[in-house]
């Protein structure tokens, strides 16, 4: 029960993008159509997995043992960088076809805001593995939830008839903004 | 844009049309997130103006050393080093100021405008003008960060309030919307999106007015050439025919 209620919490009530304003860059980036809005939201939620996991095993096995709490920032963003490279090479060998949908996307995982902040989310929270890979799988889901829901809005919105000035990204925060008060909704949930 | 056309146009202008957060939309996620009350978006904006000055340095200092193909990962590890400097300093002379920002301290690490600067400035320019760049840049930040702040604070709870982040002491407050008619929806997520949009609208606007009369001066100058070219190819005509 706690674990479906961290779920939940994690995938809709503090939302990554609407509540916590993490990731914003790919959201603006790759939302404008709906099939790269997939490719990104299953690339960031393999990543965000494998990657916080890893790095949870890192701090608890690693760095506590040896008394480097400290160092976790520099560790994890290593462990980051170097995890995304790994799979971008091994998707590349193993599935051509695979790393032609979502390859593009890889690199600019390292950048997203989402996958540091999960992994240190996790240990700031302190939490168990159990729980770090449940909130690893929810948080990246929520992530492209909400991507998901905000590329269908920005492919209706390429037609509409909107002010110069406000074309492109400043309406499409709007949009955001209504919709951060429609998620606001769950917060009753739990 | 040409490096002299840049440097003509004055403080404001550059703070602007270069602007990081409005103009570019990086560095979005901390924008959105600290910016509910004057205190935070000043501590965050010190924080990045120190990170990334000192790492544009660095990085100008290290980049003819770095091999090409790793220049990232070191590049990342200077940006982390600075930032667990930074995180530590605040823990230890600002401990509330720390709390209320949070992990949004660490996440500078992946501010894409640190990594942005290190990749297009720093690491092809000499240390002075790496240096300068960093701090125009950090400014510029704050700046919009100052800005997204004062909408929100003012609108959202009536109250312009500056405290000191070392002791906590309040060093003024000044209601300007009597309490009941504060709009408490620029304090939460919404206001943040929302104020965010208009500001990005403004500046577009600004950008958009200004691409049109550079573009209107261009043709008018387009179309005085075109007429003194016909007046001469006339003249010419004229003087052929007295000949």
């Amino acid at each position: 029960m706690n674990l479906l209620t961290l779920f939940l919490s994690a995938l809709l009530i503090n939302n990554v993008i609407l509540s916590k304003f993490i990731g914003m860059c790919p959201f603006l980036g790759v939302s404008t159509k709906l099939s790269s809005a997939i490719g990104m939201g299953l690339a960031v939620i393999f990543v965000i997995f494998g990657a916080s996991c890893l790095s949870w095993a890192l701090y608890y096995y690693v760095l506590v043992p040896l008394g480097l709490e400290y160092m976790k920032l520099i560790c994890f963003i290593l462990l980051i960088a170097a995890f995304v490279q790994f799979v971008e090479m091994f998707v590349k060998k193993n599935s051509p076809s695979l790393y032609k949908s979502l390859g593009i996307y890889l690199p600019l995982i390292t950048t997203n805001c989402a996958v540091l902040y999960v992994a240190l989310d996790n240990i700031t929270q302190g939490y168990n593995f159990i729980e770090t890979v449940v909130n690893s799988i929810a948080v990246p889901a929520g992530f492209m939830l909400v991507l998901l829901i905000f590329a269908t809005i920005r492919e209706r919105l390429a037609s509409a008839d909107v002010p110069d000035a406000w074309k492109g990204n400043p309406i499409a925060f709007v949009v955001a903004a209504i919709m951060a008060i429609a998620f606001s909704a769950f917060a009753g949930l739990v | 844009m040409s490096e002299s056309n840049e440097k003509k146009r004055g403080f404001w202008s550059e703070m602007i049309y270069n602007n990081p957060v409005f103009g570019l939309y990086l560095g979005i996620c901390s924008t959105l997130a600290i910016t509910t009350t004057l205190n935070n978006a000043i501590g965050m904006g010190i924080a990045v103006i120190f990170v990334l000055t000192i790492s544009n340095i660095v990085i100008s200092l290290i980049a003819p050393l770095t091999p090409d193909e790793i220049h990232i990962p070191v590049y990342i590890v200077v940006i982390a080093t600075l930032v667990t400097v930074v995180g530590m300093l605040m823990q230890a002379f600002t401990p509330e100021l720390y709390s209320t920002l949070g992990t949004f301290i660490d996440l500078i690490v992946v501010n894409c405008i640190i990594l942005g600067r290190a990749e297009a400035y720093a690491c092809s320019h000499n240390v002075a003008e790496s240096a300068r760049d960093g701090l125009m840049m950090g400014l510029s930040y704050t700046f919009s960060l100052l800005a997204m702040s004062l909408i929100r604070q003012i609108l959202g709870s009536g109250v312009l309030e500056l405290s000191n982040p070392m002791t906590n002491q309040v060093l003024f407050s000044l209601r300007l919307i009597p309490s009941g008619f504060e709009i408490p929806v620029f304090t939460t997520q919404t206001g943040a999106f929302l104020t965010f949009a208009v500001l990005a609208a403004g500046v577009a606007a600004i950008k958009n007015s200004d691409e049109k009369k550079a573009a209107a001066a261009a043709k008018a100058k387009a179309d005085a050439a075109k007429a003194a070219a016909k007046a001469a190819a006339a003249s010419a005509a004229k003087a052929k025919e007295a000949a």
